[in-house]
């Protein structure tokens, strides 16, 4: 009895909202963490990088330089082609692991590892089957064909390609997972419908999962362009940048600038990406934070 | 009946079509490092599918740091434990607190720091990590572990705040007017019905933190550098710089470091794909 008196005298009138109520207090207090962890190591650093970025010499310096016009271009590249045709073949994969198959629960199972392991052994890996003596694909090559294989690495398209590669092998099956779950979200009556209607595989596609999915779909790319302009590993545990700094992107551009001891350089490279990370970051501030 | 038809087989083998090579592709690099792990030195270079004498003395050399390259194995590791843990709970803590007090305690400016969180995770990582190597040097943080593991909080906790708050703002209210009306103060809510209730969304947000952590190689290779110091992802980059790499010791150092995180995912996985998938897109 007594308890219910309470709570309806607490629903006439609200919690009170002025003055320091033991949950506001124990509110403040408890987000004080996570606030100090933001200052200083996010609004310090970044205020800090763009006081080292604000000489406009180093972006002069920066657009004479012909690596950093190159690197420009390699991103863009890795952006446009990389980003896309992963989340297309991610796209695709996500019908295909759809299948209630006892193989392809397990093909599913293995298909995640990629994502689940460090990026730096398994990126090595393909540096070395790419190694021009010993790798094993010159191994082969000259297997069958009594020839050397090319120098892989050595070449700036087939490199910047491999890095392209490299980033896919490692993304691919976060992006397959998300997609299929939203797949998986789709009302099984609207495919049942478009079946009795006649509807090829394509057509079903084409009129059910595709309207059902594009949001997510483009709310995905986004997210993946965003983290692929903040992919290091693959191009720097792969190429390193080489040969003679043609595979770089701005990713690894602003390390090597760093490591040359230009830092102003280095932080006016990425400040020069703002551009293109701004538009992408207010989109995805404005599909989450409704 | 419908499996052994002929249009059913069909089916089967289009399946195939795309999951033979779907298998090949995921495993190649990954087979690769195994395959290297188990070949003597020489047998290695040779191209075979599998070594005509497997051994596991490459696994030996590298637990007992017997090469030049290797002598501080076993402290590397423990660094990378170190971090990823200390990553993991901290992180937890802090993200915990958070989303604790905005979704349930709706303090006052609570949107604001989930706005300015989520901005945080939109930073590309490589684009932070200049200025705040540059930051840590300030702050006489460089070449301590301190320094990695509050960089690995900075980057994991907005996320883990995200999928906590998303997590937590599912919870029923009945359950704290309940609580509240029983006399509990808002310290003795979060302790014995807020974390109680979301322990499946902290198992995969620890885990996700530990991971980020454990696999992390950029910060780790800018913010560490004495050879006793820096973590095993540092120590395997370290190898590339010089002529004469042992491969086939490189490749099993990575593959003994790469385990943990595949047993992690996996001891985890139910946890994992529904916590971190349901927070990562909402669509």
């Amino acid at each position: 009895m007594n308890t219910i008196a309470v709570s309806e005298t607490d629903a006439e009138a609200p919690p009170k909202r002025r003055g320091w109520s033991p949950t506001r207090v124990w509110g403040t207090i408890l987000l004080v963490p996570y606030v100090l962890v933001f200052l200083f190591f996010v609004v310090y650093p970044v205020c800090y990088g763009f006081w080292l970025a604000r000489d406009p010499q180093s972006y002069v310096q920066l657009f004479e330089d012909p690596i950093f016009v190159r690197s420009i271009f390699n991103t863009l590249v890795f952006l446009l082609i990389g980003v896309n045709l992963k989340m297309m073949v991610a796209l695709l994969l996500s019908g295909f692991f759809l299948h209630d198959r006892i193989w392809i629960r397990w093909l599913s199972l293995i298909f995640i590892l990629p994502w689940a392991v460090p990026s730096i052994p398994t990126i090595l890996s393909v540096r070395f089957m790419l190694n021009p003596e010993w790798g094993v694909i010159n191994q082969l090559i000259f297997r069958f064909t009594a020839e050397d294989g090319p120098n892989w690495l050595n070449d700036p398209t087939l490199g910047l390609t491999f890095s392209i590669l490299v980033h896919i092998w490692k993304s691919l099956p976060f992006w397959t997972l998300i997609l299929l779950s939203g797949r998986l979200a789709i009302s099984k009556d609207l495919y049942e419908a478009a079946s009795v209607d006649g509807a090829s595989s394509v057509q079903q596609f084409r009129f059910v999962t595709w309207p059902s999915m594009k949001t997510l779909y483009v709310t995905c790319t986004v997210l993946s362009m965003i983290w692929t302009l903040g992919d290091f590993n693959s191009v720097y545990l792969l190429t390193g940048g080489g040969p003679a700094d043609l595979t770089h992107v701005l990713a690894t551009l602003g390390i090597r600038y760093l490591r040359l001891d230009q830092v102003n350089l280095s932080m006016a490279a990425i400040v020069t990406a703002l551009p293109l990370v701004l538009p992408l970051v207010y989109f995805m501030m404005k599909r989450l934070s409704k | 009946m419908k499996r052994f038809s002929l249009a059913g087989i069909a089916g089967e083998a289009k399946l195939l079509l795309i999951g033979i090579p779907v298998l090949i592709w995921t495993m190649l690099p990954i087979y690769h490092l195994f395959l290297f792990a188990i070949s003597p030195r020489d047998a290695a270079f040779s191209g075979n599918v599998w070594p005509e004498e497997p051994t596991l003395r490459n696994f030996e050399i590298v637990l007992n740091q017997d090469h030049y390259f290797l002598i501080h194995f076993w402290q590397q590791l423990a660094n990378s434990l170190i971090v990823a843990i200390a990553t993991g709970v901290l992180t937890l803590l802090v993200a915990t607190f958070a989303a604790f007090a905005i979704s349930r305690l709706k303090v006052e400016g609570g949107r604001t720091v989930m706005n300015l969180a989520l901005f945080t995770y939109f930073i590309p990582a490589a684009f932070l990590a200049v200025p705040m190597y540059r930051t840590m040097g300030l702050y006489g943080l460089l070449n301590s572990k301190w320094a990695l593991i509050l960089a690995m909080v900075t980057v994991a906790s907005p996320y883990a705040i995200w999928v906590l708050k998303q997590a937590s703002d599912k919870l029923p209210y009945e359950l704290d007017e309940a609580a509240v009306v029983d006399g509990a103060s808002p310290m003795q809510l979060f302790w014995m019905v807020y974390l109680p209730l979301m322990k499946p969304s902290l198992v995969a947000v620890g885990t996700y933190a530990l991971l980020l952590a454990w696999n992390e190689y950029l910060y780790a290779f800018l913010l560490l550098s004495r050879d006793t110091d820096i973590t095993l992802p540092v120590a395997l980059g370290n190898f590339l710089a010089a002529d004469d790499s042992p491969w086939e010791l490189l490749m099993t150092t990575g593959l003994i470091y790469a385990l943990p995180p595949a047993a992690i995912y996996y001891a985890f996985k139910r946890y994992m794909v529904s916590g971190l998938t349901a927070g990562a897109v909402k669509s």
